[in-house]
């Protein structure tokens, strides 16, 4: 029995030891003046309380397990020359500061908060403005970036940076994250078994959101929005995608999801609305898509060569200027049982599917395939009247590409509807 | 001198603008355009895609009614014509006092047709309001294009239903047989670079250089790519644009040019 209560005892003192935690506060009249001397002085384990401010010290490098907390959101300052917050330790929690004003460098990635070799780490509720990278991930392993807000001032893609970057590098969660106006929002390369979910990614010169020889990743209830393209894979297996919108990605050479050379990939249960191009594949194989809606984009899905087993059903395609576009051989792609709304046949036996096969590419398509300068004919009397007569009874058009099952009424996905 | 010609021709394109103004079609032409225009924007709240709508609208109907309007009109008030010729007046100016007289009443009533369903949905401080003048100007030019070329085929062809015939070949290779030509000849070059080819194309074609001075103002025209971004390139600069116009107008003064011609030499 005595025996039994020393030990509760014993217990009781280590776990109290082990909170024991110091707190280490930074403010212009405390003890530590600098989150640098502040870092040097903790142990690891301590919290460093850093109280609102601005504090312009350079680079500050973080190499101890270390909780920094920003009280106010307390301003670290790079005045346009160096990197700010170097993270170079397994288990730092780095909340609530404002990073801002990094120094772009043609030499050296300069980033707003960087992780290095490091891993359980967690990046939550931090503001960065103009930083050159927002948060820059590399060779780093099971961390958190998560409700973070990253503004940059991107003009040209030579001389910008990403968002939030990500670099040889597994076990990831970016969440919850605001990003705009830089190169990439979020860019992964050679990033295995990570997630993205509930980002908005705007304004982006290039790509919202880019795998680059990624696998095993998934993304899902993201907002793709005026970006150069909304989403861009490549080189990547096994990524899969939902619940995520991709609008108003429109340009010349825009896309809402650009697929390039990638294989076994799930689609489904995305909103692509009002991009020039909403699915471009380029040798993309054994992919489904299901259940997304396309809706009043320029292409809905433009397929270049190299494209196999991919299987387009249960979606709807509703007043895309063209539906579908195929430059070579159908191969084995199909798209049966999909709802069209340019689909005019009729449904005799009432079973909801139509009667007469749908053919989701027009003429003019396959010719602005072959001859890309007919475009400028696009919406000329001629052209309706081809494609019209071609939808009443086809001769000319020589692709075999059909929806031998098209459905009659439009389906009805439940969506997650996210907020604006 | 030249203060009484210009009355004379005053008098006559007042004549058979306001003869144009009271006739019943004009009105139906007008209530047409309202009709349209306010059921479009009822119906779709994106203005981008009004203006598509009616501008596909646009570039069958201003034209084909255009010349149809003037070639009856002209067969019609020939009696009218002969009296006018009897008289002391300069010959072009009868005959171009009547076309202005056609073309303007015309133009006049598009301008309205579309002008007040924009005007009640409030285009003035809209982003719209480009588009809307570029379409409004469009459908000025197509007006007088067309008429001109219709009073040109009547003055030719004594022949009611020869003049009628030619018109409609005018305006059916105008509207559709140009693209055509234009698409086959696209498909059998496109071994070659065309932008150039396709560019000079689309200038000597009044109604397609008009859809793609409307086109090129919307959204739409990212769609276009390369070729589109080619167009818009040379239609962004100042020159391209005014070349552009140059051109419909040149559409306008060449057969206004040969009605002066075939007028005067004419034997009546």
């Amino acid at each position: 029995m005595y025996k039994l209560l020393l030990s509760i005892i014993i217990c009781l003192v280590l776990m109290h030891s082990k909170s024991q935690a110091a707190t280490l506060e930074v403010c212009s009249t405390c003890r530590w003046t600098t989150v640098t001397a502040a870092i040097q002085a903790a142990k690891a384990g301590d919290r460093i309380l850093v109280k609102k401010g601005l504090y312009q010290e350079g680079q500050i490098t973080v190499d101890k397990p270390l909780h920094l907390i920003g009280e106010g959101f307390p301003i670290l300052d790079g005045k346009n020359e160096t990197e700010i917050l170097t993270v170079m330790a397994d288990g730092v929690i780095v909340e609530g500061f404002q990073v801002q004003n990094v120094g772009t460098d043609y030499l050296e990635d300069r980033a707003g908060i960087r992780v290095r070799k490091s891993r359980d780490f967690v990046i939550r509720n931090n503001k960065l403005y103009n930083t050159f990278f927002g948060i820059y991930l590399e060779h780093s392993k099971y961390g958190v970036v998560e409700g973070n807000e990253l503004v940059g001032k991107a003009v040209d893609e030579m001389s910008s940076g990403n968002a939030i970057h990500v670099w040889y590098s597994k076990g990831i969660l970016v969440t919850g994250n605001q990003v705009r106006n830089h190169r990439d929002g979020i860019y992964f390369e050679f990033v295995d078994s990570s997630k993205v979910r509930d980002n908005l990614s705007e304004d982006n010169l290039r790509y919202g959101l880019h795998f680059m020889f990624s696998n095993d990743d998934d993304y899902s209830d993201n907002i793709f929005r005026r970006n150069g393209a909304g989403v861009a894979v490549m080189f990547s297996k096994r990524v899969n995608m939902w619940d995520n919108r991709f609008e108003h990605n429109w340009g010349v050479s825009s896309y809402g999801l650009l697929l390039k050379e990638i294989y076994d990939a799930e689609i489904w249960n995305n909103i692509f609305k009002e991009n020039s191009i909403a699915i471009f594949l380029e040798g993309a194989t054994r992919i489904n898509y299901h259940h997304n809606d396309f809706i009043q984009n320029g292409w809905a899905i433009k397929m270049s060569g190299g494209c196999l087993t991919n299987k387009v059903y249960d979606n709807n395609f509703i007043g895309n200027t063209f539906d579908l576009s195929v430059s070579s051989h159908v191969n084995d792609n199909t798209f049966d049982h999909n709802y069209w709304s340019e689909y005019t046949g009729y449904d005799l036996d009432r079973d909801g599917i139509g009667d007469i096969p749908f053919r989701p590419m027009k003429l003019f398509g396959y010719v602005v395939n072959q001859t890309p300068e007919a475009i400028i004919l696009l919406r000329s009397t001629f052209v309706d009247l081809i494609n019209f007569s071609e939808k009443v009874s086809p001769i000319f058009t020589p692709t075999n590409v059909f929806d031998n099952e098209p459905l009659m009424k439009r389906l009805v996905f439940e969506k997650i509807i996210l907020n604006d | 001198m030249s203060y009484q010609t210009e009355t004379i021709m005053n008098k006559i394109l007042k004549y058979s603008f306001f003869d144009l103004v009271r006739s019943r079609w004009i009105y139906i032409y007008c209530a047409f355009y309202l009709l349209f225009t306010f059921s479009l924007l009822w119906l779709s709240s994106d203005l981008s895609k009004v203006v598509i709508s009616l501008m596909n609208v646009m570039l069958v109907l201003v034209p084909l009614i255009a010349s149809m309007f003037s070639i009856m009109y002209f067969y019609n008030s020939r009696e009218f014509t002969e009296l006018l010729l009897a008289q002391p007046l300069k010959r072009s100016h009868i005959f171009i006092g009547q076309y202005l007289g056609v073309a303007g009443s015309l133009s006049l009533s598009l301008i309205i047709g579309i002008s007040i369903p924009f005007l009640l949905y409030g285009i003035i401080g809209s982003a719209e309001i480009w588009n809307y003048f570029t379409l409004v100007i469009i459908g000025i030019f197509l007006s007088f294009i067309f008429s001109a070329i219709a009073f040109f085929i009547a003055l030719r062809h004594e022949n009611r239903i020869k003049g009628f015939g030619l018109t409609i070949l005018v305006w059916l290779f105008f509207a559709v047989i140009y693209d055509g030509f234009f698409l086959l000849g696209l498909v059998f070059f496109n071994e070659y670079p065309l932008e150039n080819f396709t560019l000079a194309a689309s200038f000597f074609n009044p109604i397609d250089l008009s859809r793609i001075l409307i086109l090129l103002k919307l959204d739409i025209s990212a769609l276009m790519g390369f070729t589109g971004a080619v167009f818009r390139k040379l239609l962004g600069s100042g020159l391209g644009m005014s070349l552009a116009y140059l051109s419909l107008a040149l559409w306008v003064i060449i057969p206004i040019w040969g009605i002066r011609r075939v007028a005067l030499r004419k034997d009546f």
